[in-house]
């Protein structure tokens, strides 16, 4: 085989960061895929928002592509990052490195306890469990308790480091979602490939036999879910930089179903899928509703005009046909294809 | 005394919606193995078409037995057209109704609008009566009445009948069903369309109970619908109606006496707290 080609397949993914971290220095236009040059501030956000998307997809399939458990709380540690900085910014009038690290202990101590409980379940009933707790998260958060949280109006998040704001500094912004995709790319591979991410493995395959062989799989799902909850956490602080504040429907079910169906388009269960599941999903309701409130679909007959203009039905409606036509979601597609042809 | 009393018809009402949500919830589950997330859309179709029926000019009766006809239709051919096809693939069921979930109420915000709809209540029933010193509205009978009917319609209806007796012994054991030559597929329509007509006039009577209806009504009561699912042990329709009871009071009296919100969170550590001593729920059914 050609050496150039081995040298590619080897090392593309490096390449790939590379050219995602010059990005800002660019000024091609892509038109119809971003409305201004890659590196304006307003495609460097929306890049930006793909990055942090696909990564909280990539955390949330440690838990549903490797590990098999269906939570549908995800949102909550994600949230709990978020509002937990944005209080003690706000609130506490901590600096900002202080209260990130203590949101994202914040986010990883709530994961551990509620996994603990709600970890007793299995199956269906742990989806179940994990929905009520998101959901106390999300009406406590609304009802907006002592008015720390803001209620439905959120939080803006104050005190940030002056490199930080303002539209002047989306590149720095950008770099910092890129790196945390790469740390959550790479914690959640290191921990695959480790003997935990074995069991995991096993678990997702069969618990029974898991449990037959000596081990105890409560203790493995556990790591699996304080993981994914830190990792989310971790990922609420990315967006409360990037959008400046916190807002209720962070932490809402539908934040959490979104995930689900990033990591399904994208192919639950592999390196890549749900990472390009997140960023597709992301630029796709970006893209929806820039469009849904332009001339050409106002123009439209109303049959075709009603449906156009939610990006969520036409998100609901991709998702059915991709769980239909395409059960290894787009990761899945190069397979299928070479099978076609074979 | 009059607080309590009406505290206590509110959560009593409140707790009738949750058990029309909730039964149709635990018979799909039971028997079928889907968690049914476009149960919430389900319950907002029949809460729009409802509505739709009241404000051109139906009488009440008559729109709430269009919603609920409508309701039980879009169900039919949910379990038809979605369902079916992805039988022997139970995950892929529930991602079909979390799609379904997020698109209904997508789609109907986008004919009528975000915002919540008045709910045109007839003056028969928009009135209170005085029980023991307290005014509770009349609609809180129509809600407890119509969720008792449906508790003692689905009793009847499992424990006398011959696909009752089908349904029943197929949340025991699906397979053995199969194996003496039945065809489950049929009980799976049925029980689809039994849920989907429940969750359908919970949709009509929450119109009646908030006064109006918005999309994203369904989801929020889909949610305490579940904890009360889990909490009934999964596949029970009699521990789904003690569950509901317990929910829909607890929740108003921690709401009125502490903080507003309060009543949701508490609902949540109950559920919690119940998991902790027994994971399998009130009736003890495998969860």
């Amino acid at each position: 085989m050609n050496p150039l080609v081995n040298v590619l397949r080897r090392w593309w993914p490096a390449l790939g960061l590379v050219v995602l971290a010059v990005v800002p220095y660019s000024a091609l236009p892509l038109p119809g895929l971003l409305d201004g040059p890659i590196g304006s501030p307003g495609s460097l956000q929306l890049l930006a928002l793909c990055l942090v998307f696909g990564a909280l997809a990539t955390g949330y399939d440690l838990l549903l592509g490797r590990t098999g458990l269906l939570s549908f709380g995800h949102a909550l540690y994600f949230a709990s990052g978020t509002y937990a900085t944005d209080l003690l910014l706000t609130s506490a009038g901590l600096g900002f490195w202080t209260a990130a690290g203590l949101g994202l202990l914040a986010g990883a101590a709530l994961s551990a306890l509620l996994g603990a409980v709600s970890l007793r379940m299995s199956g269906i009933g742990f989806a179940m469990v994990t929905l009520a707790f998101a959901q106390a998260g999300s009406i406590l958060v609304q009802r907006d308790p002592g008015g720390v949280t803001g209620g439905e109006e959120g939080l803006a998040a104050t005190g940030l480091p002056g490199w930080l704001v303002g539209i002047q500094h989306t590149a720095n912004l950008y770099w910092i979602a890129l790196a945390y995709l790469v740390l959550t790319l790479a914690a959640v591979q290191w921990a695959v490939r480790s003997p935990i991410g074995r069991v995991w493995e096993g678990i997702r395959e069969n618990e029974r036999r898991v449990e037959v062989l000596g081990l105890r799989p409560y203790g493995f799902k556990l790591v699996a879910f304080v993981l994914a909850g830190t990792l989310a956490a971790l990922g609420g602080i990315v967006y409360l930089l990037l959008t400046g504040g916190a807002t209720p429907q962070a932490t809402s079910s539908d934040f959490t179903l979104s995930l689900l169906v990033m990591v399904i388009l994208g192919g639950s269960g592999t390196r890549w899928g749900p990472l390009v599941g997140g960023v597709l999903y992301t630029w796709a309701q970006h893209r929806l509703a820039g469009l849904a409130g332009s001339d050409t679909i106002a123009g439209l007959p109303s049959a075709l005009r009603v449906p156009l203009s939610q990006p969520l039905f036409l998100l609901g409606v991709l998702f059915v046909i991709v769980v239909y036509a395409l059960p290894g979601g787009v990761a899945g597609l190069p397979a299928r294809l070479r099978r076609a042809r074979a | 005394m009059a607080t309590v009393v009406l505290l206590t018809m509110t959560g009593l009402g409140l707790g009738a919606l949750y058990f029309l949500v909730a039964s149709g919830l635990s018979l799909i589950f039971g028997l079928m193995d889907v968690l049914n997330f476009a149960h919430g859309a389900l319950l907002s179709i029949g809460a729009y078409a409802a509505w739709w029926g009241a404000s051109n000019g139906f009488g009440y009766p008559l729109a709430l037995l269009f919603g609920t006809g409508v309701g039980t239709l879009a169900s039919v051919a949910l379990e038809l057209g979605l369902i079916r096809p992805l039988y022997q693939r139970p995950r892929e069921q529930v991602l079909a109704t979390v799609g379904v979930g997020l698109a209904v109420p997508a789609l109907l915000s986008a004919i009528w609008g975000a915002d919540a709809r008045t709910f045109p209540v007839p003056g028969a029933l928009a009135g209170t009566f005085t029980v023991l010193g307290a005014a509770v509205p009349v609609n809180r009978l129509v809600l407890v009445g119509a969720a008792l009917l449906v508790l003692l319609a689905l009793k009847l209806f499992l424990g006398r009948t011959r696909h009752g007796l089908v349904v029943r012994a197929g949340v025991e054991d699906r397979a053995m069903v199969t194996a003496l030559g039945i065809d489950v597929r049929k009980a799976f329509t049925l029980v689809f369309a039994i849920g989907g007509a429940a969750a359908s006039l919970a949709g009509a009577l929450a119109g009646l109970y908030f006064g109006s209806v918005d999309p994203t009504q369904g989801s929020s009561l889909l949610i305490f619908g579940f904890v009360v699912v889990v909490m009934g042990g999964l596949g029970s329709v009699g521990g789904a109606a003690l569950a509901c009871v317990v929910v829909g009071l607890v929740q108003q009296f921690a709401n009125y006496y502490t903080t507003s919100g309060l009543g949701d969170l508490a609902v949540v550590a109950m559920l919690a707290a119940l998991l902790l001593v027994r994971p399998s729920g009130l009736t003890g059914r495998l969860a």
